[in-house]
């Protein structure tokens, strides 16, 4: 589409483009210009700060190495404990009985009006409070409940619109030939739609391991966000350094997340033996209250 | 059972969870589609600096903007913004976390909304001889913003939600009220009650009421 917006540039256009383009870099230099400035005042640039991450392998295996375990193990028992509660879900709001459908649909959409990290305070206290977990558990069920609790609820939603989106004449020839209500879900549509809703699944990963940060600065949870914090005490206020440094591995891991997303998503769509329905990356845009790509925290 | 109301200032945090809100909202609802003009646009070094800025800030947890914003910015470096009180300080600095991050998301929906404007009207405008402001800003944006509505009422109800990340900075907004009660008080599931019904007060209608609009604006083909 962006080709269409303009006319293939003439010379006057060409000379406006590079006008525009030495603006823009004169704006971003002033700007990058007034941020190492303001870097340098104030001795964040000297190189001791920085130092830990350049040199030796010490602040990786001693802080972000434990904290990213903690990251990834928070988000992966997420994912797989909210998986199978978002499948049944979705599914049973896809049922022909009005009793099953409308309280779940409710439950599905009362967790998703609410925020993660209250659902994550709530955990935090429920444990406290009504179970033995010892206390320095608690972070970590506080932080894997809320996430399970919230994504169970958008996943069901992903299930349910990968199924939607199979063609009618799926589960039309399915019943034709005498299968249950049942067996058109078990054998026919769920199959088809786990590949079609895979991109969907995977980048909504991002937004897990995203959220796991909440425990981090909210309930003590040592994950990656809260070894900065502990980095940044023993290596002497280098907290500038010690949070660029997390947000860079958070890019990194992300960015694969989502590019392998894309990728599969591309794979599928290409794919000639299916029936060709995808839910790509881009679609659980149209899911009410869930703006694609990890807007949850 | 619901006692615990009088002394604490429900309705207070959720007005400052609404004020955040509608600030962050106005504001990266302008970033945001200043953004998604470059990454439209002819300039090729717009573009890639559109595309880098998306690509970069939604994969950051919006965690570690906001707390950036708060250690970094203002107590290493000593910004501000204009203001002595820490508590409007740690607000505004909240503000401008979740405009940074919102930004990138509503850009990806303003993006989508052009997507749906065919091909013909942008070919059309240039036939007519507009330059590229006007056939974004005349043609295809209003046209773009019409479909966007739904995709944007997602964002903004994300937002709404997303502005609990200010508790980490301390800004005395619902969650950070929630996580004091639920400390200080032995009625778990009365406070939860309250502060899950106060977000769906705010959450539920905004999508109900711009889910509608959006079906009345959308531009019918």
């Amino acid at each position: 589409m962006s080709s269409v917006l303009y006319d293939a540039q003439g010379p006057r256009g060409k000379r406006r483009n590079v006008l525009y383009t030495a603006v823009f870099l004169v704006a971003f230099a002033a700007v990058l210009f007034w941020v190492f400035q303001a870097l340098d005042d104030k001795g964040q640039l000297e190189w001791v700060l920085w130092k830990p991450f350049f040199s030796g392998t010490e602040a990786y295996s001693t802080y972000i190495w434990p904290g990213l375990q903690n990251t990834l193990k928070a988000a992966a028992l997420a994912m797989v404990i909210a998986l199978p509660l978002g499948a049944t879900l979705g599914i049973a709001r896809l049922s022909d009985h009005l009793w099953i459908r409308v309280p779940v649909g409710m439950i599905v959409e009362f967790f998703r009006a609410i925020p993660v990290l209250v659902l994550m305070i709530f955990g935090l206290a429920l444990f406290a409070q009504y179970t033995d977990v010892s206390s320095d558990d608690r972070p970590f069920y506080a932080v894997v409940t809320g996430l399970v609790l919230y994504n169970a609820s958008v996943l069901a939603e992903i299930v349910r619109a990968g199924i939607l989106a199979l063609p009618k004449g799926q589960s039309e020839a399915a019943m034709a030939i005498g299968l249950r209500k049942n067996q058109v879900m078990r054998l026919i549509l769920l199959p088809q739609s786990v590949t079609a809703m895979l991109p969907a699944i995977v980048s909504q990963l991002v937004v897990i391991v995203k959220d796991t940060a909440l425990g981090g600065a909210v309930l003590t949870y040592p994950e990656l966000l809260a070894s900065a914090n502990t980095m940044s005490g023993y290596y002497g206020a280098n907290i500038i350094a010690s949070l660029t440094i997390v947000a860079v591995i958070f890019v990194i891991i992300n960015f694969s997340l989502t590019s392998f997303a894309s990728w599969l998503e591309g794979r599928l769509r290409r794919r000639k033996k299916s029936t060709g329905a995808v839910l790509g990356v881009d679609d659980t845009v149209n899911i009410p209250g869930h703006a694609g790509t990890g807007t949850s925290a | 059972m619901f006692d615990f109301l009088d002394k604490y200032d429900v309705l207070g945090a959720f007005w400052t969870t609404v004020q955040l809100t509608l600030l962050s909202a106005a504001g990266s609802l302008i970033w945001g589609t200043l953004l998604a003009s470059m990454r439209v646009g002819p300039v090729p070094l717009m573009r890639g600096f559109g595309t880098a800025y998306v690509n970069i800030v939604r994969n950051i947890p919006l965690t570690v903007i906001i707390l950036f914003a708060s250690l970094g910015l203002n107590q290493t470096l000593g910004v501000n913004l204009g203001s002595d009180k820490v508590d409007t300080t740690n607000f505004r600095l909240a503000v401008l976390g979740l405009i940074l991050y919102t930004s990138a998301f509503v850009c990806e929906a303003i993006r989508a909304g052009i997507n749906t404007v065919p091909v013909g009207q942008a070919e059309a405008a240039r036939a007519i001889g507009l330059s590229f402001t006007q056939v974004l800003g005349l043609i295809v944006l209003p046209q773009a913003f019409r479909a966007a509505v739904v995709p944007l009422a997602n964002v903004l109800i994300a937002l709404t939600k997303n502005t609990t990340v200010a508790a980490a900075i301390g800004v005395a907004e619902a969650a950070l009220l929630m996580k004091e009660m639920v400390e200080n008080e032995a009625q778990l599931l009365a406070i939860s009650a309250v502060i899950a019904f106060g977000f769906c007060c705010l959450t539920l209608p905004t999508g109900l009421i711009l889910g509608w609009v959006g079906k009345k604006v959308a531009v019918k083909r």
